[in-house]
């Protein structure tokens, strides 16, 4: 294994995750910020670099109808998207997830509108967190393109069958170029395997039917269903990350702690806003001040037991969303790190910090302040607060 | 219908592993009114086996026999489309009653 140093954005670093991959299907709508991948990867159709069929639809809905229809007929399927094309998929993600279909979708996160607006947040993607999707984010480029690959394995695995997205920051990464370690085309497809669609709908010897119609005497044992696949993907997803560990030198796993096993003041984020907070926590420990920070790396399947046992012994922590669930108590990432905090015995002040929405800039003093606050009590615990909004 | 699954013993996605299965679908139960068939009156010419949309006119060796009435849902086409012999149909509908 040798590993290709290059310089590349999270769009470039996508793209040609899907390149070494060579679905034998993508349908796609460009889309800011994600018009590169696919723009990118048809580049790579056009000039005979992949053998994958790319069907360039007229919408996004189209986009994932096609998928759907290609990944059921037996092809191994991926297409990319961001925000309102992710919405306007909405009603075939659904479709996606409840056929177990392993479709892998890159999507560069961003705000929904209106107000129209092209920068980040994860508003699309929580959009559709309750759907059935795995829902993996990448700090960096480096984190996107390792976990694409990573995806297609988890996606098709005989546990899961699930449909996989890898999110990326809209802009931040998507657009930020940076120095990527990448793998040959020959280890990328050792470490993805041979695509086994178990059914087929072109397998004319075994004829079956997708899509038939469930009323209330099966619909709802085939949901349930769904949960398990999502139970499973707690393991699977350690295991993939692992053994992707084991041969290309970086684990992955549901979460990551940093400095976090002795801090006193730790904060919970998702995404880029990851590797700010970890300058930020170098900086304050040279000061003294025990800072730690949780990143969620799976949204969905939501690592509750470890991100409870985690933050057990943390004192105050604030968790960021870079979306909001307005007329909830707090974002998605608060509500449901403190439903999985409620049964622990010992566990943390805690806050909810909605920032960053629609692009809002988060940079290292904010973080910084926002650490200090924590430090002086000056967020009240069981509180929503917006960072960086004028009030 | 046979005995409902549990969950777990349900196939991927809900698929259905083989073909023709939607014969042991009954789907004649939301009827209101159903066709009664009239031997006497029939000239064979098969217009209700044509025109029923649910295949629900039973023929044996080309000649209509009755009807499959776990499929049929009451529209009426077929005593619409009967010529009858000498204009009195074959088929007539008469209201379902339990």
């Amino acid at each position: 294994m040798q590993k290709i140093i290059l310089a590349k954005t999270g769009n470039e670093a996508m793209a040609l995750a899907m390149k070494q991959i060579n679905p034998d299907v993508v349908a796609a709508y460009p889309i800011t910020p994600a018009t590169e991948i696919v723009q990118i990867f048809s580049q790579y159709v056009a000039d005979g670099e992949v053998k994958t069929e790319f069907v360039a639809v007229e919408s996004e809905h189209s986009a994932m109808s096609a998928c759907i229809g290609s990944c059921a007929a037996g092809a191994r399927t991926m297409t990319g998207t961001s925000s309102q094309g992710l919405a306007l998929m909405y009603e075939m993600i659904y479709i996606a997830a409840g056929l177990r279909l392993p479709i892998v979708m890159a999507d560069v996160n961003r705000a929904l509108a209106a107000p129209i607006n092209i920068h980040c947040d994860h508003s699309d993607t929580m959009g559709c967190r309750d759907a059935g999707w795995i829902h993996i984010f990448s700090e960096n480029a480096q984190e996107a393109y390792d976990s694409m690959i990573q995806a297609m394995r988890i996606a098709e695995h005989k546990d899961v069958r699930l449909p996989v997205m890898v999110t990326t920051d809209g802009f931040i990464i998507s657009h930020g170029m940076e120095r990527i370690d990448t793998l040959s085309d020959a280890d990328v497809q050792s470490f993805i395997g041979k695509y086994d669609p178990m059914m087929h709908l072109l397998d004319i010897k075994k004829p079956f039917t997708v899509g038939a119609i469930n009323l209330t005497d099966y619909y709802f044992e085939h949901r349930r269903a769904m949960v398990d696949a999502q139970n499973n993907a707690l393991k699977v997803i350690k295991e993939v990350g692992a053994e992707f560990g084991k041969k290309f030198d970086t684990n992955y796993g549901l979460i990551e702690k940093y400095q976090l096993d002795d801090a006193e003041v730790a904060i919970v984020a998702l995404g880029s806003t990851c590797g700010t907070a970890k300058v930020v926590i170098d900086k304050l420990r040279k000061q003294g001040v025990k800072a730690g920070l949780l990143k969620i790396r799976v949204f969905r399947p939501f690592p509750a037991e470890e991100i409870a046992r985690a933050l057990e012994n943390i004192k105050t922590v604030a968790v960021l969303d870079r979306s909001d669930s307005i007329g909830s108590f707090g974002g998605p990432v608060f509500t449901e790190v403190r439903s999985a905090l409620y049964g622990s015995a010992k566990k943390p002040q805690i806050a909810g910090v909605v920032y960053g929405l629609g692009g809002r800039e988060i940079d290292m003093e904010q973080i910084e302040g926002l650490f200090m606050d924590l430090k002086a009590g000056k967020i009240k615990a069981d509180s929503v607060s917006y960072l960086g909004v004028r009030d | 219908m046979s005995e409902l699954k549990k969950y777990k013993e349900l196939a991927l996605g809900g698929n259905i592993e083989k073909s023709g299965t939607a014969v042991e679908f009954k789907t004649g139960d939301w009827r209101s009114s159903k066709p009664v068939y009239h031997p006497e009156n029939c000239i064979q010419c098969l217009f209700c086996w044509v025109y029923c949309p649910d295949s629900s006119v039973t023929l044996k060796d080309g000649q209509v026999t009755g009807f499959n009435l776990d499929h049929c849902k009451g529209c009426g086409i077929c005593a619409h489309e009967c010529p009858g012999k000498k204009k009195v149909k074959a088929i007539t509908m008469v209201e379902e009653v339990k």
